[in-house]
């Protein structure tokens, strides 16, 4: 409450002017990939928006450990929101990936990329995570199953991703390795720089949401008090 | 040891009232029954033991389900919920009673069930069966706890499964895994370690399930 929080207009602007520069990078600075081509540039935006989801559920889970501890009601708030954030990134993810498989090797979906598939399992439960959620009464107890539920969530995450890991080795004896690129110079400033975009937009997103949400709270508040 | 004790009568009422009622677990027989005469007919000519093996586990998976559905049903039809969670022990020994039910009566459904498979598609080896104990328990400890988190909601036992699959899917791996490779230790390993860390998550978190 006390603390001072990074206007929305400001940060709004420098997600414009991240995101474009990003664009920027990826287009027109990083070489292309000597197998894969101009195609694997959108890895640079597939790996950033995954990167974005993960902080985005990481901190839904923190927000809900801290409704859970400290009985804080603003943390309930926050914590659907950053579910919410990380399930739109989530879509892009899965959007990214099926165009990239499609690219490289012409099928739309492709169950030997363990990040994709993870992130499959991970979208599944967090539809979940809304069904449940708008299925109970706002409340004390919608507050507290949705925190526990999404606490569940980051244990999955390594879990799930140890399981398809596992998978593999009764799946796909081959191990598609991804050409490893060698991860310097100019590769590395474009990733870095979509990376920042990424999560500084994430974050005005859900600063932007939050901050309607809590908006509606308050004028349900006052609607209560005149009524 | 009240703790203990707690657990026991809470997990005896339960199979106490299964016994009087008969109302899940042949349910869970007849289920499992049918879907062994369903996937016969849905795999085409000679089906393979690795494809049957994978039968096997989505037949144990939403046989598991039917049960888990109705594991906290009674409480809420004759509404018991509230005098449960205000007896005076531990919250979390009511989610350790259930879990203790329900894999009652998954295992006395199994009892039956895998033997049928024998019967019907192939044999199983002892890998499998370890196997089998392994996902039961997590099986039973994560579904009884998404059970009473679902029996709270407006969609009830719709949500359970919508749950309850995505958390499943790392135990249908290690599962399958174990009963299909040679070595299965690495995924008997990892069963364990899922069950350890699901039941640890669970007996911690019960308490806000059931409490406001």
């Amino acid at each position: 409450m006390g603390r001072t929080r990074i206007p929305l207009p400001a940060l709004a602007v420098s997600s414009v002017v991240l995101v474009t520069t990003a664009l920027a990078f990826v287009f027109f600075v990083a070489p292309n990939d000597q197998s894969l081509g101009f195609s694997q540039r959108i890895f640079y935006f597939h790996v950033s928006i995954a990167f974005a989801a993960y902080a985005c559920f990481i901190c839904g889970a923190w927000q809900a450990l801290r409704h859970l501890w400290k009985r804080d009601p603003r943390a309930d708030l926050a914590s659907y929101v950053c579910v919410h954030q990380g399930l739109i990134f989530g879509t892009m993810v899965l959007i990214t990936g099926s165009i990239w498989a499609k690219v490289a090797w012409g099928r739309w979906w492709i169950w030997s990329e363990d990040e994709l598939v993870l992130f499959l399992v991970l979208y599944l439960f967090y539809c979940a995570y809304f069904m449940l959620r708008f299925s109970v009464d706002p409340g004390p107890q919608r507050a507290n199953l949705s925190a526990v539920y999404a606490l569940f969530g980051v244990v999955l995450i390594p879990v799930s991703f140890s399981a398809i890991r596992l998978a593999r080795a009764y799946f796909h004896p081959q191990v598609f390795t991804l050409h490893g690129p060698n991860f310097g110079g100019w590769i590395l400033v474009t990733y870095c720089m979509a990376q920042a975009a990424m999560l500084v937009l994430a974050y005005t997103l859900y600063r932007l949401e939050i901050g309607g949400k809590r908006l509606d709270v308050r004028l349900r508040r006052l609607r209560e008090a005149l009524a | 040891m009240t703790y203990v004790r707690d657990v026991g009568a809470l997990a005896r009422k339960d199979l106490l009232l299964e016994l009087r009622a008969r109302d899940t677990l042949p349910a869970m027989l007849l289920f499992v029954a049918a879907i062994f005469v369903v996937f016969h007919f849905a795999l085409p000519g000679t089906p393979s033991k690795l494809e049957t093996t994978g039968f096997l586990w989505v037949a144990i998976l939403f046989t598991a389900l039917l049960g888990l559905g109705r594991a906290f049903v009674p409480e809420r039809e004759q509404r018991t919920m509230d005098g449960l969670v205000l007896a005076p022990c531990d919250r979390s020994a009511i989610w350790l009673a259930k879990s203790l039910a329900t894999l009652a009566f998954l295992a006395a459904a199994e009892v039956v069930a895998l033997p049928l498979y024998a019967l019907f598609f192939h044999g199983l080896g002892g890998a499998a069966v370890a196997a089998v104990i392994l996902a039961d328990l997590g099986i039973c400890a994560v579904g009884t706890f998404l059970g009473a988190m679902a029996v709270v909601t407006r969609a009830r036992d719709l949500l359970l499964p919508l749950l309850f699959l995505p958390l499943a899917m790392p135990i249908v791996v290690g599962a399958v895994g174990a009963t299909v490779v040679d070595s299965p230790g690495r995924y008997l390993g990892f069963l364990a370690l899922y069950d350890l860390l699901f039941a640890v998550v669970c007996w911690a978190s019960f308490e806000y399930v059931v409490a406001e």
